[in-house]
């Protein structure tokens, strides 16, 4: 009986794991495809996808690059303020704080429907709809990091910090020399989070950027009307290969990162 | 006495970086939104009391948005939270390539809606393959986008998604469960079904609760898939909230919008005053 359950619970897994996984093989493998109707496998092989894409039209490639330029601005300033208010929360007391981060947990929590239109308010009272600053911007300062850091450091204790400070160490030496590499993986999770958030963003530059010849490769992509399914399909595995290689070197770090979102 | 107040101030000089921005962006221009809905006309000149609510209410794209969201939300929300509880129960016991599993649930994840749409495409798109395949086992359903069926698979794909995180933060909650407590129902004999339901499951309440309303809130994202799949005027079953607040972004209807985002705010304010209240009960007892 014990195995039978434990046969029927590993196919039931296996079926499951090709579901989550198969878009993705199936992207890959129809990158090579010269076919022009999609069935499972390519009925003929060529490689006519992969020369458009990083050969015949330079600007995929371009598209490419400046939307890794972008989510990369956005993680490294996301996780540097998200450092140094993380340490604010977690290790000093004052009036209102934690009031102050009722307001950084409320407004994590609240969809893009209610945020995006506080934001619009304050980028068009600044100028900045339609320019990229309007992307990076509210994600820089977007609560989530600096809720996820605080959890992260609370879990550092304190006598290390104390001993350090007895030391005559600084601020910014025991946060950035202790804190930040103790936490390592927390910090790290932030990072990839914060860049995954950035490099799928959807909603955002639609709504606050005009042109759409300014759309990040994450909107770009799907604006490709009549394109063979060799070029789609190659499109589709550059958009998903920064991701995809983070997730694969940083899998423990993402794993953590999630556990610790929880209240 | 002396020490704390520097270190209060220190304490804030570290906040401070981040406070600026998030004030300006978040804050401060939600005070403006909250005025701006009971205000009409440019810039707000004229003060209308209720009258926007009453409008948003009358409006019939905003009950086709609000209730495909609603129901969207009440079946999407259960099957997702059964499917990777099961799931986390599969995996909590370790065995040679559990790791794998999680991290192959995980992926959908991390992955671009954008790179996705392809394959949807590809398979329930006009001439996809299951459209084909259907279409032989004489079902001629057509492209799932243009019609009822785009609603069962915007839930899957909500469901293919959030799985893997969802079944990540079960897994957080049930290794926070002390293993002694079913040893020794164990010991007394009690089987694994009781003490699933009766160890467990009630340990896990705050929880299933916390899974909820995270699940709740990225039932909201799924406007991805249906924008990127059906652009922004998508069949009228998956007619998302914003979708509407897209479309009075277009012909920039600030007082609209705002008290939209007031009531979305309203709603997900009291998810999270509960989750507060479920979580403190669970901390107590």
């Amino acid at each position: 009986m014990r195995k039978r359950t434990s046969v029927t619970k590993g196919i039931g897994l296996f079926l499951l794991a090709a579901i989550a996984l198969g878009p993705m093989l199936y992207t890959f493998i129809n990158s090579f495809s010269g076919s022009t109707a999609y069935g499972l496998l390519p009925t003929t092989w060529s490689l006519q996808g992969w020369k458009e894409v990083f050969w015949n039209r330079p600007h995929y490639l371009a598209k490419f690059w400046n939307s890794l330029g972008l989510a990369v601005v956005i993680a490294l300033g996301q996780t540097l303020l998200s450092c140094l208010a993380g340490y604010g929360f977690s290790r000093f007391s004052f009036r209102g704080k934690e009031a102050l981060f009722f307001l950084v947990i409320l407004l994590m929590m609240m969809p893009y429907q209610v945020t995006l239109v506080s934001n619009y308010l304050m980028l068009d009272q600044l100028g900045l709809v339609g320019s990229r600053w309007a992307l990076i911007l509210p994600a820089v300062f977007s609560p989530f990091g600096v809720f996820l850091l605080r959890q992260v450091f609370d879990t550092c204790p304190n006598d290390i910090l104390e001993a350090a400070r007895l030391d005559g160490a600084g601020n910014f030496r025991i946060l950035f020399g202790i804190l930040v590499p103790r936490c390592r993986a927390g910090v790290i999770s932030l990072g990839i989070l914060s860049f995954i958030d950035a490099w799928n963003m959807v909603e955002q530059p639609i709504v606050y950027l005009r042109s759409e010849y300014d759309y990040p490769l994450s909107v770009f992509l799907t604006r490709m009307n009549g394109q063979s399914i060799g070029v789609l399909c190659t499109c589709g595995v550059l958009a998903a290969l920064p991701v995809v290689l983070l997730f694969l070197y940083y899998d423990q770090e993402l794993t953590e990162g999630v556990t610790l979102t929880q209240l | 006495m002396k020490l704390k107040t520097r270190y209060s101030l220190t304490g804030v000089g570290f906040i401070l970086p981040f406070l600026v921005g998030f004030a300006m962006l978040y804050l401060v221009p939600f005070v403006w939104s909250v005025q701006k809905t009971f205000t009409a006309g440019a810039g707000g000149a004229r003060f209308v009391g209720l009258w926007n609510y009453t409008d948003l209410f009358h409006s019939a794209a905003f009950r086709l948005a609000a209730g495909n969201t609603l129901r969207f939300i009440g079946v999407g929300v259960p099957l997702l939270m059964a499917l990777s509880f099961l799931l986390a129960l599969a995996l909590y016991r370790k065995f040679r390539g559990a790791s794998f599993f999680r991290s192959a649930f995980l992926l959908p994840m991390v992955l671009p809606v954008a790179a996705v749409v392809t394959v949807v495409q590809a398979f329930f798109g006009d001439g996809g393959l299951l459209v084909r395949l259907l279409d032989s086992l004489g079902l001629p359903l057509g492209s799932w986008m243009d019609s009822e069926l785009a609603f069962p698979l915007l839930i899957g794909l909500y469901i293919w998604k959030n799985c893997g995180y969802n079944m990540i933060l079960f897994l957080a909650g049930l290794s926070a469960i002390p293993k002694d407590y079913a040893d020794a129902a164990a010991c007394e004999g009690a089987s694994a079904g009781y003490i699933l339901r009766h160890i467990t499951l009630p340990m896990m309440v705050p929880n299933f609760f916390f899974v909820f309303v995270i699940s709740v809130i990225n039932a909201f994202k799924s406007f991805r898939e249906a924008y990127l799949l059906g652009g922004s005027m998508p069949h009228e079953s998956i007619y998302m909230l914003q979708h509407f607040m897209n479309n009075n972004f277009q012909n920039l209807n600030y007082p609209r919008l705002c008290t939209a985002a007031l009531l979305i705010f309203s709603v997900i304010f009291l998810l999270v005053l509960l989750l507060f209240r479920v979580k403190r009960k669970g901390e107590v007892t």
